[in-house]
């Protein structure tokens, strides 16, 4: 196999070190550990949106066989644990008390010797509710009269949550009045779930004798939760472990901390006895992290000429029942202002209000890079409906404006420092590898022959690498990360992480990095990540952020212990450490190559001959704290032709063209934008959360909340360009939701653009045959 | 009640009661996690056994339904370290990421290269669409499954050589 | 996510399987593949106090041709079908509407009498039966009948079997001379239920339309046949002003609801298309002589 033969350095598509296991089906995923005297968690959760709890009964489930406890809020509140805080500093129901306040919440938990008998109990808890009027969106929210959601929280009087603004009002209002023509879209990013093919749960293991709790949780940021957890449940940190074993996909589902996790510690606790809960499917779609739900407004101005002259948006943000985004606490709607994009805009001013809704918590999740998936729709949408009304090419228009690479470093209108960028160069590769004019000439020919057919693209800048501790932290933890890396003395090395890899290959492409850097073979680079106990401080695996803080810090720790081994080189070769040249892999004497020593034979002396007064071990950590973030961009074209009978889309072409800087590992990047494609394409075509007025949830099985097949999903055509980033050590910038966010918008613009002939301007997501439908016969157009 | 049933080759006996699940049976009473669970209405395929050869969703079956029944779960594809053409191909063309569909996918490719040793690219995504995957997008488990194609029918044409490419090296 | 408790009999004979439902009927479910059954279990939307399951008795497999009827038994699996070269020869329409159903892990355990008995409006083998006028052949202690596919769908997951009776065998009476048939499914992805389908069915004899059949899915409280359609059909020649008209038709017919799948006039409107492109399609099999 190619392993064996290859070094493994950066830019080398070695196969993964970690695919042994999950091909023999010896993944350690959550729900497959089991412990002596282990218990099973069964959650019982709200049929309402919204109602008072008059009286809980548990009497009936207590008494079934094989159930060792009953909890409710009740018995939570006693221990200060009814209520926790959330990552967005409001605090979240453990389990509800006073009301139930989204359909799903949870309510009570049984403890049983097995699942099924957990099950079996729940059903017989009573509960008796009087129902209350659901809110079920910001316009409801703000509503005069709307019921009052957080009537626990002091001084709250409506459900408006925050109210957040960026960029300059005045200058951006005075460049509205002279501009010769504004562009407004207003669209609706629905609420969509990451759904990864497994589901949140925990094993929570509190030894009543030592006091030490082991909780191993499907986390992708399992320091952050043990600090939480320490600061909620008053256990001393030390005495906390968090385990996140292998998890089976994260996109942002599972960074907070669930009810479910908190109950099962607790019941713990009390009980001593380790409590596995393993939430379901519908409990997994009706109650955990959900993403987008935004309702935004954008106006484009323009000159006479098709120059952009300023960008203002007003959103509305649906967050819920409790303000839980995983996000910087510093930004309320998250990363939302990057929403200038690639385009050179001198003004912008961006307004954003959040409320409380009888639904579940959440908001930032689903590969989203904290809501710039949310922003990088609106403008390009915007950007393809403004250069239809004007009439120039999507192309020519995005051209026009783009920020140009002699611009970079680029202060965007709203702050943001984009580090590096080649817009029109990824756009030209992007349309060649289509066959933009001659395809264009084609679309003609068809519109001719009756069919409806058209062309989208987006060209997405994102923004990632959170981030520099003075800008970035979650609940006040900065948010740098860690490499720490330790070499045995023969030769071979482990690497620990404060990452925490959900399938993106991190054993392998972090590996890379110290092959590049310190000379050890990929194949001689353990990496592990997920272990509190062990692994140096991070702030975990989301919005794009390992490779370049993790990464980063792998890069600094290899040149530290790079500089060590150069002493130890002249101590070795009796030279002098600047007559020394490396290699990758050895410090050989200039001028005199065959007097070298190899990094295994330097790591080896760490141990047995070092320099006098040098300390012994071949270790170090480094703790990275980004100068900037990184900005990865791109282009994606889609071709669709719709069935005008039906009104069914089908995707003809894909073309996308990705600059992340360097790429570490090629085989593992094209793997990222595989599926973060197809992610963009559900969002686009069939995946959708909704409510109905009374707050039921319709999307909360995968009967109703629809993931594409490969029969659906697109083949994808990939390119790439690449322009480092200026400022990372190893020029790379993070790839994993670029594809998220940059897709859905390349989707639902080739659709506007088949459609635009007979005057479309909008379909919100997701664009399902019978909206296309509607649209089509709207303008006349039958089968 | 009893069932009896045989699970990668190994005879199993044991008593059950009817409601429970296939995936629950292989899952906990014979402890061969490799088979996954991902959803509550049969809807994704991260459950798929083998059932005398046909790839099935143990979800959906009654362990006592399989009575009598040959079960292939993704333990038995290949023995040890050893990787069955299948598993080295989804290794070689970088067919998984988190791993959690991968048994599955890796059955019904099993199954499908059994029926018909040269699948077009359309019939693999056909064969694999009752399998949700959320990682991959579907590219590179196509690859895998043609991968494994390709490995078994060299194999089968110069048999000598099949012991080192099935060996997976 | 799991079963409530059940009792449970797989017997060894269908005469042992028509004991047990003699007996207990009213309480049992009979269960073939499961594929429908076991879900609704598992979400506890069924808690029958017995299931009996059939789906390893002999002898109810199988297709048969005898003079005038094509006899598939009803436990013969979807895949079964969808892959057989006989029934391509045959009737074209079989293994196309089995191509559609669920997906493929699905109908490697689902039966044709199973789905047949679940009687879900949403369910695609209805609309094919009711298309092609087929018998079912229902058995019990008290002795056999025969039930026309048209009085077989009552409601919503109901039919006219008795609690006392399995379906055994499905008879398709086979056009003596030219006839095509096809389906046509509009689904949001593989593996969901019907937006709408439709199976259609023609004899021609002498270039005019001997015989039309069309079975409607997802666009009523039950699988519905489009008899006015047929009616508007048969005797005349199938020219697209005929077929346009039968469409239009059909989809007066339909009683689709609003969902999140679409309004009432998409459903309407894709049955029209639906009913058009399939008529359409089984003339030109029809005088290919398939």
């Amino acid at each position: 196999m190619a392993t064996v033969h290859m070094h493994g350095g950066i830019g080398e598509s070695i196969k993964r070190k970690e695919d042994a296991r999950f091909l023999h089906g010896k993944g350690n995923y959550i729900d497959d550990l089991v412990l002596p005297g282990m218990l099973h968690m069964a959650i019982l959760r709200s049929p309402h949106a919204h109602a008072r709890i008059k009286s809980i009964d548990t009497s009936a489930a207590a008494a079934k066989p094989g159930v060792i406890a009953v909890v409710t809020g009740e018995l939570m509140a006693q221990h200060k644990l009814a209520w926790m805080p959330t990552l967005s500093c409001d605090t979240q129901a453990v389990l509800a008390t006073d009301k139930v306040r989204f359909q799903g919440q949870e309510v009570a938990a049984v403890i049983a010797e097995s699942k099924y008998q957990a099950e079996d109990a729940r059903d017989l808890i009573v509960v008796d509710y009087d129902i209350l009027p659901a809110v079920t969106s910001p316009d409801a929210a703000k509503a005069e009269g709307a019921a009052l959601i957080r009537d626990d929280k002091d001084g709250q009087k409506d459900n408006h949550i925050y109210h957040w603004e960026s960029g300059d009002k005045d200058k951006t209002q005075a460049a509205f009045k002279n501009a010769a023509k504004v562009v407004r879209l207003h669209t609706f990013y629905p609420r969509c779930h990451p759904a990864p093919m497994e589901t949140c749960g925990c094993v929570a293991d509190v030894d009543s004798v030592t006091g030490k709790a082991t909780i191993h949780m499907t986390s992708q940021a399992p320091h952050a939760i043990r600090t939480v957890f320490a600061l909620v449940t008053g256990l001393p940190e030390q005495n906390i472990r968090i385990i996140s074993p292998d998890i089976g996909g994260g996109f942002g589902n599972k960074v907070p901390v669930y009810p479910g996790y908190v109950v099962a510690t607790a019941a713990s606790l009390l009980i001593g006895r380790p409590v596995k809960w393993i939430e379901d499917r519908t409990e997994n779609l009706i109650s955990t992290g959900f993403a987008r739900d935004f309702h935004m407004t954008g106006d484009l101005a323009l000159d006479e000429n098709g120059k952009m002259l300023a960008l203002r948006v007003h959103l509305d943000s649906d967050n819920g029942a409790f303000f839980a985004d995983a996000q910087p606490t510093k930004f309320k709607a998250g990363l939302f202002h990057i929403v200038t994009g690639s385009y050179d805009i001198p003004t912008a001013h961006v307004t954003a209000d959040g409320y409380y809704t009888n639904k579940a918590p959440g908001g930032v999740a689903y590969r989203c890079s904290f809501r710039v998936t949310e922003a990088s729709y609106l403008i390009e949408r915007l950007v393809t409906n403004a250069a239809l009304e004007i009439g120039m090419d999507q192309a020519d228009f995005r051209k026009k404006n783009f920020i140009r690479p002699e611009q970079f470093p680029y202060t965007s209108a709203t702050g943001w420092v984009y580090d590096s960028g080649q817009y029109s160069k990824a756009m030209d590769v992007a349309l060649n590898q289509l066959g933009y004019d001659e395809l264009k000439k084609d679309v003609e020919r068809r519109r001719k022959n009756g069919e409806v057919t058209g062309i989208g693209i987006a060209s997405f800048t994102e923004v990632v690498g959170a981030g520099h501790g003075a800008d970035f932290d979650i609940l006040g933890l900065r948010m740098f990360d860690s490499a720490e890396l330790r070499v045995h003395p023969t030769g071979k090395a482990m690497l620990r992480m404060g990452t925490k890899s959900q399938g993106q290959g991190h054993e392998t492409t972090f590996a890379q990095i110290v092959a590049e850097e310190l000379g050890i073979p990929a194949a001689d680079v353990a990496v592990e990540e997920g272990d509190t106990d062990t692994a140096p401080y991070g702030l975990g695996t989301y919005a794009s952020r390992s490779t370049p803080v993790a990464g980063a810090a792998t890069a600094m720790v290899s040149r530290k212990l790079r500089d060590k081994a150069r002493k130890i080189a002249a101590h070795l070769l009796e030279a002098a450490e600047e007559d020394l040249e490396w290699e990758r892999g050895k410090f050989y004497v200039k001028g005199s190559p065959n007097r070298a020593k190899t990094i295994q034979e330097i790591v080896f002396a760490a141990y047995t001959n070092l320099p006098e007064g040098m300390e012994a071990g071949f270790e170090g950590v480094h703790y990275y704290d980004p100068p900037n973030m990184t900005y990865p961009f791109g282009t994606y074209a889609v071709v669709v032709d719709i069935d005008k009978g039906t009104g069914q889309v089908k995707v003809r072409r894909m073309v996308a063209v990705d600059d992340c800087g360097v790429r570490i590992n090629p085989m593992i990047v094209e793997g990222q934008i595989h599926g973060g494609l197809t992610e963009g394409f559900g969002i686009a075509f069939m995946e959708l959360i909704t409510f109905d007025d009374e707050g039921n949830c319709i999307g909360s099985n995968f009967m109703d909340y629809l993931l594409p097949t490969a029969w659906e999903s697109p083949k994808f055509e990939l390119g790439e360009t690449v322009t480092p980033s200026p400022h990372h050590p190893l020029g790379a910038k993070g790839v994993g939701e670029s594809p998220t966010v940059g897709s859905p918008a390349a989707y639902v613009n080739a659709v506007i653009d088949a459609l635009s002939p007979y005057g479309v301007t909008n379909i919100d997501m997701p664009v399902t045959s019978d909206k296309v439908w509607t649209a089509l016969r709207g303008a006349g157009v039958t089968e | 009640m009893q069932v009896n049933l045989k699970v990668n080759g190994t005879e199993h006996s044991d008593d059950v009661e009817p409601r429970v699940l296939l995936v629950d049976f292989l899952r906990s009473n014979l402890r061969l996690t490799g088979t996954h669970i991902g959803c509550d209405t049969s809807s994704c395929g991260a459950c798929t056994v083998l059932l005398n050869g046909e790839p099935v969703k143990s979800c959906t079956m009654l362990a006592v339904q399989a009575e009598g029944a040959n079960i292939t779960t993704v333990e038995g594809l290949a023995a040890g370290g050893a990787m069955a053409p299948i598993q080295a191909g989804f290794h070689e063309e970088h067919g998984l990421q988190c791993g959690f569909c991968t048994p599955g996918m890796m059955l019904v490719g099993e199954a499908l290269l059994e029926r018909n040793p040269s699948p077009s690219e359309e019939e693999i995504r056909w064969a694999i669409s009752g399998n949700i995957c959320r990682c991959t997008g579907y590219m590179n488990i196509v690859k895998a499954i043609q991968h494994a194609a390709a490995a078994k029918q060299a194999a089968a044409k110069a048999p000598s050589h099949a012991a080192a490419v099935a060996g997976g090296q | 996510m799991f079963p409530a408790a059940f009792d449970y009999r797989a017997p060894a004979s269908l005469a042992d399987a028509l004991d047990i439902l003699s007996d207990r009927g009213d309480e049992a479910k009979v269960m073939a593949g499961g594929q429908s059954l076991i879900p609704l279990l598992k979400l506890r939307f069924s808690q029958p106090a017995l299931v009996v399951d059939i789906g390893r008795l002999p002898d109810l497999g199988g297709v048969r041709r005898d003079d005038g009827h094509l006899r598939i038994g009803a436990l013969t699996r979807h895949v079964d079908i969808e892959r057989s070269d006989e029934l391509r020869s045959m009737l074209p329409i079989l293994p196309e509407a089995a191509h559609w159903i669920a997906d493929p892990l699905v109908r490697n355990r689902g039966t044709l009498g199973g789905s047949i008995c679940h009687a879900d409006p949403s369910g695609d083998w209805g609309s094919v039966m009711l298309a092609l006028d087929a018998e079912l052949v229902a058995q019990s202690k008290k002795g056999d009948r025969t039930i026309r596919a048209a009085d077989f769908f009552e409601g919503p997951f109901t039919t006219a079997l008795r609690p006392d009776e399995i379906l055994t065998e499905i008879r398709i009476p086979l056009a003596k001379g030219h006839a095509g048939g096809a389906y046509n499914k509009l689904e949001r992805k593989v593996g969901d239920f019907a937006t709408v389908a439709v199976a259609t069915y023609v004899e021609l004899n002498g270039g005019k339309v001997a015989k039309a059949g069309i079975g409607m899915t997802s666009v009523g409280d039950k699988n519905l046949k489009a008899a006015a359609a047929e009616k508007a059909l048969v005797g005349r020649e199938a020219t697209d002003e005929v077929i346009a008209e039968a469409a239009r038709q059909a989809a007066a017919a339909a009683e689709p609801k609003a969902d999140i799948r679409g309004s009432v006039e998409y459903k309407k409107d894709v049955v029209r298309v639906f009913v058009q492109r399939g008529l359409k399609a089984a003339v030109a099999r029809a005088k290919e002589g398939r």
